[in-house]
């Protein structure tokens, strides 16, 4: 093959790496022209490599990349976004962490997926910006089921299809939605749903990222949905997550203010 | 992948190709070195291998490896070494980069590790809670942060310095001269020398 064909330029986000031989990483990249890649960097982990900063976690990259027989490898990177609020606070660094995870979880290998990519992009920014960090994650958490083809159904019921009324009902992984309290009362495997954690899930999905936001959420809502959103996740992706673990064990013993929208 | 080496050739290779850095070329120019090579440099090397697992132990102090005669260990238990100072460091390896400077003669704390969100790494994997012990006896007055430049490594700092709020011990991380990304134990003597100098409060 000639030499040009085989390096191919992308713009990028690196979804997670790890150590890899005597100073290099292997990472995996969301890429926008190409979807998600498994890449080698050569002695990034040498300080004196210049490509390694632009490397971390939580930046957007533009690469250049030569096709190798099992592995790409990054020749040339430069950072193009650098989120620098997502590495100063640690609640930040979760969640932006298990925005990675979940798009690492949700992509296959060598697909396109610009509107994912797009998702992705957007959820750090506003994670970046000082949005509240969970009304940004949970925006990100129903467009991505959406991008995915799991729109969770919460107008009718998951089985008899009669039409949701305000009411606390369940929510069902397997029916993929909300069942009807006569429905749900006699299912295994399903949770309950509190009315206002249904009233926040159709808000976010059915309004864009500006009119969601708007909303006043109560803390309490915000982590009901919290373990609704990662059950569902582990239902579907039939692996655990790390993140939402990592953030519980660090707000368990630092007093930081989460949320700042206490009151509904 | 189809091989015509005998079964324990084979397994050797299999086992250096484990190893961090080593490939399956490199694995199999390992193995066969040996088999050429006169018996005693086999059986020397697993001695050493495995005198190497029975007779080391991590510090009870600051979880360093050391020999299983001594604990703690020969920093820890350097009576000319400045008792006042912790250095915090991810990995045993980053100790010997640090010793290498000549430029510290303080304490060490070994994590074992860094935070990591993704990879579901947080606080109760590593030796944090043992770290806060040392913290409390009143002797130590600087804990230097010299965890990796990376995300993980960052993240671990805001960490522990979050989990000292309200403590006398002043807390410093090395300087910037590190560039970020890269790994401790590959950074120069003389840069790891300066950022060990130049290391500020945080
Ligand atoms: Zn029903
Ligand atoms: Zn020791």
């Amino acid at each position: 093959m000639p030499e040009r064909e085989r390096l191919y330029r992308a713009e990028g986000i690196v979804l997670s790496r790890r150590d890899f031989g005597e100073a290099d990483r292997l990472l995996t990249v969301f890429t926008r022209e190409y979807g998600k890649l498994e890449q080698i960097a050569k002695g990034v982990r040498r300080p004196s490599s210049r490509k390694a900063g632009h490397l971390e976690l939580f930046t957007r990259v533009q690469l250049l990349a030569a096709r190798g027989r099992e592995l790409d490898v990054i020749t040339q990177v430069e950072a193009i976004e650098t989120y620098p609020h997502l590495s100063k606070d640690l609640q930040l660094v979760g969640q932006a962490s298990y925005i990675l995870e979940l798009v690492k979880l949700f992509t296959v290998h060598g697909e396109v997926n610009r509107e994912i990519y797009r998702l992705l992009v957007e959820t750090l920014a506003r994670l970046n910006s000082g949005d509240p960090p969970s009304k940004a994650t949970r925006y990100f958490e129903l467009r991505l089921l959406e991008l995915s083809g799991y729109r969770p159904e919460l107008f009718h019921c998951g089985q008899c299809q009669s039409e949701i009324r305000p009411e606390a009902q369940f929510f069902s992984y397997i029916d993929g939605g909300v069942l009807c309290p006569n429905c749900g009362r006699e299912q295994r495997g399903v949770r309950p749903i509190t009315l206002a954690a249904l009233k926040v899930m159709r808000h976010y999905q059915r309004n864009p990222f500006s009119t969601a936001s708007t909303a006043r959420i109560q803390l309490q809502v915000h982590q009901e949905l919290d373990h609704l959103m990662e059950g569902f996740f582990i239902f579907l992706t039939e692996h655990k997550l790390n993140s939402p673990r990592f953030l519980r064990r660090i707000n368990q013993n630092t007093v930081t203010v989460i949320e700042e929208d206490k009151i509904a | 992948m189809r091989s015509a080496a005998p079964k324990p050739v084979e397994r050797l290779i299999e086992a250096f190709a484990r190893l961090p850095g080593i490939g399956p070329k490199t694995a199999s120019r390992l193995t066969y070195f040996l088999l050429r090579a006169p018996e005693g440099e086999s059986l020397e090397l697993a001695e050493a291998l495995q005198e190497m697992r029975t007779h080391t132990r991590f510090c009870s102090l600051c979880f360093n490896i050391t020999s299983n005669d001594a604990d703690p260990c020969l920093i820890c238990s350097d009576a000319g070494r400045d008792s006042s100072k912790i250095c915090l460091v991810e990995e045993p390896l980053d100790v010997l980069a640090l010793e290498r400077t000549g430029e510290y003669s303080g304490h060490y704390h070994v994590l074992h590790g860094a935070l990591s969100p993704i990879d579901g790494i947080g606080p109760d994997d590593l030796r944090i809670a043992e770290l806060m012990g040392r913290l409390q006896d009143g002797e130590i007055q600087e804990l230097i942060i010299a965890t990796n430049p990376t995300l993980e490594g960052e993240a671990t700092a805001m960490y522990i310095k979050q989990s000292m709020e309200g403590s006398e011990v002043r807390i410093t991380r090395l300087a910037r001269g590190l560039p970020s990304g890269g790994d401790l134990e590959y950074a120069d003597i003389t840069t790891l020398s300066q950022a060990l100098r130049g290391r500020s409060e945080i």
